[in-house]
């Protein structure tokens, strides 16, 4: 056995019992870690693959953004858990449907009969000085620019939606015009009024 | 390098199993040891730098006691912290709550493996190396995150929600900032970055993106949770933050990880717009000859220094802002900018401005 395989071996391991670990955990807090654990696995695998650049940015999106807001949201939430598991076994049936349906077309999809070693040959190695993230940018710019684009737009419309959904008219919020903070002056704020003290008068 | 060289292919030798992976991973303990021993010194000594400068910029003297001009200080502080007794509150989540240091100090320490600190002189040469610092980075957040929902405490929790906010706000603008520099390098490898500096202090891309460096700076101050961003711990308002329940060694955890950040961050500065480890003279008749006698990483670790100073400057200088006024200053003022500039750097690169393009 090479260095690795060694390492292909220990990254699965720890992918495949995060994973497990995130499904039986009961603390969500934990649950989104096991999860983060299981992305880390993940892109050490693509980088034994030399994928990089995948790697790389599955942590800089998933792990550094997406779950952060997770836990943010985790932690903002008060989740009854009684109610959470009062019908959980119900579900039981329906998963296990489910689950069997998903293995068996990925098997299919993505299984031996499409991708062993004697339908598609193992990859060569690539030399030290191959660039991953080079060959992914031209031809992410070059063949599939239109489709790129496209797929960035549908974010930015995804993102504007978003804001439109929670967006309230101006009438229900209260509101603070910083500028208007920032340049008060203190004629504003403070008003001083000369009185005539009627006891001065007395003494 | 030449001794290096021989001292690696001895090891090879020495340890020649799994076609020499083992002895890799060992030269590559080694060098992480080297960078790391020296990074923790110059922690220590920057805790005692700031409190020094802060303290002649408030008329004061500052630590003076503990050995000559107070030298030994931050080694007494080390272990004064060593010896406490580490407190755990009675309902905190025991595991996150001792996992929260350490997620705080390993991604502050891994980042560092792809500085370029002088040409050839690296840890690791990556090719991603500026998307490994962002992400890496951005790991640091859980560290704050975890503190706060672990400790089961009212201001921990309030100091996470907030950094967390704040991190991931600043995060997009730091990315934006520095898509700038790798647009006009043409590359996200450091060490490219810096060889694309080369020539003389007017090569270096402060000139053209002097706006991107301003941005950087004051971006890299909320990042480290650093005055007058510091409002994850602003005492004023939550005690400590996410620190309040942390005692001993593990808030000096904590502590070492946000010194080892900003001196990061500082070099990270130095290497995207003030040349890394080339020569300021470089360019300058004479001069140039002169000062060729010092090696870049000289250069490097000055320039460094300056930015560091920077830090304990805006810190004595300016007071804390209030939270949303950090908000908008990240949603509404840096991230147009920043986008607007990514346009403007385009226009340049299109028509060859200067020697940079």
């Amino acid at each position: 056995m090479t260095f690795d395989q060694i390492l292909f071996y220990v990254f699965s391991f720890w992918f495949i019992a995060s994973s497990l670990a995130m499904i039986f955990s009961r603390n969500a807090a934990k649950a989104v870690l096991f999860l983060i654990l299981s992305f880390f696995s993940a892109a050490s695998i693509w980088i034994l693959l030399e994928a990089e650049f995948l790697a790389i940015t599955l942590i800089l999106v998933y792990v550094g953004a997406v779950m952060v807001l997770f836990l943010f949201v985790i932690k903002m939430l008060n989740i009854d858990k009684s109610t959470l598991r009062a019908k959980f076994a119900g579900y039981l049936p329906l998963g296990l449907i489910v689950a069997a349906i998903i293995i068996a077309e990925m098997t299919l999809v993505l299984g031996g009969n499409q991708f062993g070693l004697d339908v598609v040959a193992a990859p060569a190695r690539h030399a030290a000085d191959y660039s991953n993230i080079t060959v992914l940018a031209m031809q992410l710019y070059t063949t599939y620019v239109y489709p790129f684009e496209l797929a960035a737009v549908l974010l930015l419309i995804a993102i504007i939606a978003a804001i439109t959904l929670v967006h309230r008219n101006e009438l229900n919020r209260k509101k603070q015009s910083i500028s208007e903070q920032v340049n008060v002056q203190a004629k504003d704020r403070v008003r001083l009024v000369s009185i005539n003290s009627p006891n001065k008068e007395n003494k | 390098m030449g001794l290096w060289q021989s001292f690696v292919e001895v090891v090879h030798e020495l340890i020649p199993w799994f076609d020499g992976s083992i002895a890799t991973i060992l030269i590559i303990l080694i060098k992480a040891m080297a960078l790391v021993m020296p990074l923790m010194l110059v922690v220590a000594y920057f805790t005692y730098a700031e409190r020094k400068v802060i303290g002649y910029m408030q008329l004061r003297i500052g630590p003076n006691r503990v050995g000559p001009k107070g030298w030994l200080q931050p080694i007494a502080d080390a272990l004064k912290l060593m010896t406490k007794e580490i407190i755990f509150p009675t309902k905190a989540n025991i595991y996150l709550f001792l996992l929260a240091p350490i997620l705080a100090i390993a991604p502050a320490i891994a980042v560092w493996a792809v500085i370029p600190f002088d040409e050839g002189i690296y840890v690791t040469n990556l090719d991603i190396s500026l998307l490994y610092v962002l992400a890496i980075g951005s790991i640091g957040v859980y560290g704050i995150i975890l503190a706060g929902w672990a400790s089961n405490s009212k201001y921990p929790l309030l100091g996470a929600l907030r950094s967390a906010s704040l991190l991931v706000s600043y995060e997009i603008v730091i990315g934006f900032a520095l898509v700038t520099v790798v647009m006009i390098a043409g590359s996200v490898n450091l060490n490219v970055i810096v060889e694309a500096q080369k020539g003389s202090i007017l090569h270096w891309y402060w000139v053209p993106l002097f706006p991107m460096m301003i941005v950087f700076f004051i971006s890299a101050l909320v990042e480290t949770n650093r005055a007058p961003f510091d409002v994850v711990e602003g005492e004023s308002e939550i005690v400590g933050g996410t620190h309040v329940e942390y005692s001993g060694m593990t808030f000096a955890v904590f502590f070492l990880a946000e010194y080892a950040n900003m001196i990061l961050m500082a070099v990270l500065a130095v290497v995207m717009f003030f040349g890394g480890w080339h020569s300021p003279f470089e360019g300058i008749p004479y001069m140039e000859s002169a000062f060729s006698w010092v090696p870049g990483i000289i250069w490097l670790l000055a320039k460094t220094s300056f930015f560091m100073f920077l830090y304990l400057w805006v810190r004595a200088t300016f007071p804390r802002f209030r939270y949303d006024q950090i908000m908008r200053l990240s949603w509404k003022v840096f991230l147009p900018f920043t986008i607007v500039w990514i346009f403007v750097v385009a226009l340049m690169t299109q028509l060859h401005i200067g020697p940079w393009f």
